[in-house]
């Protein structure tokens, strides 16, 4: 095995520019799976990270009537919930109103959120209780589709618990920066204590947020969904993104193959005369095909190398310094910093560099296996089989 | 001296078309340790099947060939790999060097295989271009040299891992007269030297003259087998 190593690296040193290219289109495949992957595991990283901070915490209590899928089952989704069975559950009160910005109605989902909460990072310590208009919190999207500015007071539109329609003004008096669009878009958060109020609906909730994980578990009139359901869009989306990069990376890896693939059909009608002194000189024919696959293989390793001279700065400093999608990012319906930071696991690095090496050697397996089946005085007179 | 091949009624068929062309017809020869010999006659006579033979990269249809005392009709691919890689040396026509190597590591080869260390391989490989005189040529790679340093490598690459047998096909063929003689100079020294059995398969006329045995063959069988050299005859 050792001599096949030294043999196949001679000759792939030997062979000069074509081995410089195959190496180079294969390292550059190797970088853009790795930057793929790091990115996309970045920003799921990302996304479940602000999803947990923003929204969803550890797991909700959702009361039973409530479908985060219609707005209109906000209407009914409220009660209250067992003061026995509420440690650790921060209480968030949903109701469907309309605010009415420069002369237009938007239709909004007001949001109620105890003013001394620290499970999410809705800024609602902010709203500090003053006389005249009800201080509420919206965040940047929310701002600019409804042309709002910090001070700015609009008037909001509301049913109580009764379904009497009521309506006060509500003056903005923080906006906040979020990734998280579902928090955002269409939201007015205001402290549940002034919502209770409005409302007429003490001590009520339409979800309890736990600050930790907890067993899955339901009380009466309330669900228990745990993170990893609550995160579940977010997965599904980064699996379409990730098939998606599949197929890119897919094509890539497929030319670089494909260059490989060639170059050992090339070989192996070419280097007969090679191949039958090989043999000549005491090689079996086994080792000879073990020898060509690891020639072919090892342009695999060649490109781990300089993928490794390559990558390690540049996704180094991709990872410290983000990647910037600025606008592109600000309407996009899942969590999106502007800025992604790409993570590049043990893991990842690993399974990538295993998918190169792996299909590298099979493609170079595939023609080397002529070579068992070569007449040895055929080859070494250089006749075509 | 005890014989180191044994040719015992070797026929060799081949398939052309529906039919079969025989390349050696019922060839019985024995080579004693250190002999050399050549099988001459025009081409088709059978001549480099019968090297093929001796070499193990090819085995008789009928009869039987036993080199180093192996039958090479029921040698495994892994034992007649062996006994090519220990004891019997390859030298071509068209010399066949390995042209991404340098000489140095095209000699070296034939030690690799045997996996011979580090040390002792540059020393071997070395005193191999001393005896064909390409010492100072070792760093150069196979298309910088002249058809005769080519073959002289040849030579050193096949003689390196000092072999019991060295098959010689047509290793004059692509050589001026010269070079030839250098080289047939070199290998019967080699010869005289390390005691290693040379067997040429040729139609050249200068290495017929360097023979100490000369097997001449036509239509596959042996019609003269005349000895130059009485010592070994005897």
């Amino acid at each position: 095995m050792k001599l096949s190593f030294q043999l196949a690296f001679r000759n792939l040193i030997g062979a000069g520019l074509r081995t410089w290219l195959i190496v180079g289109i294969l390292t550059f495949t190797f970088l853009v799976i790795l930057f793929y992957n790091g990115l996309l595991d970045g920003w799921n990283l990302q996304a479940k990270r602000d999803a947990i901070n923003w929204e969803f915490g550890y797991g909700q209590f959702q009361h039973k009537d409530y479908d985060p899928y219609d707005p209109f089952s906000l209407q009914n989704a409220h009660g209250v919930f067992d003061a026995r069975n509420a440690q650790g559950l921060t209480p968030l009160l949903m109701r469907p109103a309309s605010i009415f910005p420069n002369g237009r109605m938007l239709s909004v989902t007001l949001k109620g959120l105890p003013k001394n909460q620290r499970q999410l990072k809705i800024p609602v310590d902010r709203l500090d209780k003053q006389e005249g208009a009800i201080p509420v919190a919206i965040g940047k999207r929310m701002a600019k589709t409804a042309k709002l500015s910090l001070g700015d007071e609009i008037s909001l539109r509301w049913r109580d618990k009764n379904g009497t329609f009521d309506a006060e003004n509500v003056k903005v008096a923080a906006i906040f920066n979020t990734t998280i669009s579902t928090v955002d878009q269409g939201q007015i958060w205001m402290r549940l204590e002034d919502l209770w109020r409005i409302t007429g609906m003490n001590n009520e909730a339409t979800i309890m947020i736990a600050d930790q994980p907890m067993p899955d578990t339901s009380f009466k009139d309330w669900n228990y969904v745990n993170q990893e359901k609550l995160l579940q869009n977010i997965n599904n989306v980064i699996e379409i993104e990730r098939a998606s990069a599949r197929i890119i990376y897919f094509i890539l890896l497929a030319i670089a193959l494909l260059a490989i693939f060639d170059t050992q059909v090339l070989s192996v009608f070419r280097r007969q005369k090679e191949i039958g002194t090989y043999i000549a000189l005491g090689m079996t024919k086994n080792e000879v095909t073990g020898l060509f696959t690891l020639e072919g293989s090892m342009y695999s390793l060649f490109s781990m190398f300089l993928g490794t001279l390559i990558g390690v700065p540049l996704f180094g400093y991709l990872s410290q310094k983000g990647i910037s999608f600025g606008a592109f990012t600000a309407d996009m319906g899942i969590g999106m910093g502007d800025r992604i930071y790409p993570s590049f696991s043990p893991s990842l690095l690993v399974s990538s560099a295993l998918i190169v090496i792996i299909s590298a050697t099979i493609v170079s397996f595939i023609p080397a296996r002529k070579i068992v089946t070569m007449n040895p005085i055929d080859a070494l007179k250089g006749k075509l089989q | 001296m005890e014989n180191i091949i044994s040719l015992s009624h070797v026929t060799k068929k081949f398939e052309v078309g529906d039919g079969y062309f025989t390349a050696l017809n019922d060839v019985s020869l024995t080579f004693k340790s250190g002999e050399f010999a050549g099988f001459v006659g025009p081409s088709g006579s059978g001549k480099t099947t019968l090297l093929n033979i001796i070499g193990s990269l090819d085995s008789p249809t009928d009869g039987k060939a036993i080199v180093m005392g192996k039958d090479i009709a029921k040698l495994s691919h892994k034992a007649s790999a062996n006994l090519r890689n220990l004891h019997i040396g390859f030298i071509f026509q068209v010399f066949n060097l390995l042209p991404v190597y340098t000489v140095f590591e095209n000699v070296e080869f034939a030690l690799l295989l045997q996996d011979v260390p580090k040390e002792t391989r540059k020393k071997e490989v070395m005193e191999a271009l001393e005896w064909v005189g390409l010492e100072k040529m070792a760093h150069k790679r196979p298309d910088k040299l002249s058809g005769g340093e080519g073959q002289r490598v040849a030579i050193a690459r096949a003689m390196v891992k000092k072999p019991k047998i060295l098959l010689a096909d047509e290793p004059t063929a692509n050589l001026d007269s010269a070079n030839a003689h250098a080289i047939l100079k070199t290998m019967k020294n080699l010869n005289k030297e390390l005691g290693t059995t040379f067997l040429f398969s040729t139609h050249d006329e200068k290495v017929m003259t360097y023979l100490d045995r000369t097997v001449s063959l036509k239509d596959g069988k042996v019609v003269s087998d005349v000895w130059d050299n009485q010592s070994i005859q005897s």
